[in-house]
């Protein structure tokens, strides 16, 4: 199995791999989402408190996840690229960032919708918005760094550090803000319920995250594919793609 | 250890002899507090109540306004290369560049604060406890903003870009740091905060020395 594993850490290798993945989890991740918003939003029943409204928990708790794990994706991939000097760790970081920072986006877009009818305010300082939103920050400035940097292996090395520097930071921040919150005021509102939900309603949130998972999966296949082509043109093997002699011709 | 202070003395020295830049970030730490009440309104209660957190975040801007210079004009005339080169450890050099780095932007606001927080009506409890937290507080900061500093090195527009990259990290010696006046005028007591305080400041000038070395040497590769 570790043979396989550094076979496909070759940009030459993984491109091949990622081209055949990604129809195929981009179509899964189709099928996942129609089957989890037919779940949440045909199957389960209104909440007994939130009525209708609380439906956009299918799909803010799964965004909110996403946002989270692909960050910590990003740290792993960084260590990886810092420690084993590999190409394709840094394209992995790069390739994710974008779909994070979007994730990040969507959760705090979605909470906001929420937020309005069930406390009647778009916003709160409370600990997880706020440190949802210093997450986005934080994604933002990983793909600032990058992209103002024009030498590749450059901007890769020290997105890899930025990366886990703020993986590391992303716990003091969380738990400084709830300190915050708590000395400031009382929370007012309370986004820990008691996880008594519904059987199906548990379900249309998982199918919606497992479709978020894949979507993710299918996405970073398809931009790694992209970074590959773009990095590698100089060689004989991405010349020699159909894809790219066929447009060349 | 020599070494050390060798950088230490020479970047205080060089420091010195370009007096404008040094105090170009104390006068905007200044002009910043004086335009809060000026934009808020006059009543003492108001400024009473926003001061510590106003002048946290003046000092904060400001020393991260300093920051472009720590690594900017070595970097320039070639002496960074030299450092990286040396047979130091290039940790323990950089720790020295930090601190010079913080006696000549940080401390000075530290000194400041108490001053501006007249302006605000603080009680004079309060303003020492502003003191002791920018003097716990701007040190990290310094850290933190030492690896933004390194990694942005002669990179296209890195002034604004250290501010996007550094400012996220900022928040929770902002939170403790603007806190501990807030705790200690409430009657809460701030020992919690000055010793969470302190509980960033010694990791950060454990580990972000170490950063920034792995920082300049991708920089410079």
């Amino acid at each position: 199995m570790t043979m396989r594993w550094f076979y496909y850490a070759a940009p030459q290798t993984f491109y091949g791999l990622a081209g055949r993945l990604w129809p195929w989890l981009a179509a899964l991740a189709l099928a996942l989402t129609l089957a989890g918003l037919w779940v949440g939003f045909a199957l389960a029943p209104a909440d007994a408190q939130q009525g209708e409204g609380y439906r956009i928990i299918f799909v803010h708790v799964p965004v909110s996840w996403m946002s989270m794990v692909i960050y910590l994706a990003m740290a792993f991939w960084a260590v990886l690229g810092l420690t084993f000097n590999t190409r394709l760790s840094g394209m992995m970081t790069r390739a994710l960032a974008p779909t994070g920072a979007m994730f990040a986006f969507l959760s705090l877009w979605t909470g906001a919708l929420w937020g309005k009818p069930m406390w009647g305010t778009w916003w709160v300082w409370d600990a997880r918005l706020t440190s949802e939103l210093i997450l986005f920050f934080l994604y933002l400035g990983y793909i600032a760094l990058t992209s103002a940097i024009d030498d590749v292996r450059r901007a890769d090395r020290a997105g890899a550090l930025i990366a886990i520097v703020g993986a590391i930071n992303v716990p003091i921040i969380y738990f400084s803000v709830k300190w915050w919150n708590t000395l400031h005021q009382g929370a007012s509102v309370s986004l820990t319920r008691s996880p008594s939900m519904a059987q199906l309603m548990l379900w249309g949130m998982l199918l919606m995250a497992l479709a978020m998972w894949v979507y993710t999966l299918a996405i970073v296949c398809y931009r790694v594919r992209t970074l590959i082509i773009e990095r590698e043109r100089h060689t004989d093997w991405v010349q020699a793609l159909p894809e790219v002699a066929g447009a060349k011709a | 250890m020599n070494a050390f202070f060798a950088v230490v003395a020479r970047d205080l020295r060089l420091a010195f002899r370009r007096k404008a830049e040094v105090l170009s970030g104390l006068f905007f730490f200044v002009v910043v507090a004086a335009l809060f009440p000026l934009a808020i309104g006059p009543e003492a209660v108001t400024l009473r109540h926003i001061g510590p957190g106003v002048l946290w975040v003046g000092a904060l801007l400001a020393s991260m306004l300093t920051l472009p210079r720590l690594f900017e004009n070595d970097w320039r005339d070639g002496s960074l290369e030299h450092l990286v080169l040396s047979p130091h450890p290039l940790g323990l050099l950089v720790l020295g560049k930090i601190l010079a780095h913080w006696l000549v932007s940080g401390l000075p606001l530290v000194a400041l604060a108490p001053l501006l927080g007249l302006q605000f009506d603080l009680p004079s409890d309060a303003l020492g406890m502003l003191a002791l937290s920018l003097l716990l507080g701007t040190p990290v900061l310094s850290c933190i903003g030492a690896i933004g500093a390194a990694l942005t090195l002669g990179v296209r527009g890195g002034g604004v870009l250290i501010a996007l990259l550094v400012l996220p990290l900022f928040v929770p010696v902002l939170v403790f740091g603007a806190g501990a006046v807030e705790a200690l005028s409430s009657g809460l007591g701030a020992q919690a905060h000055v010793s969470i305080l302190l509980a960033m400041l010694l990791p950060a000038v454990f580990f972000s020395p170490w950063a920034c070395s792995a920082a300049l040497r991708i920089a410079l590769e």
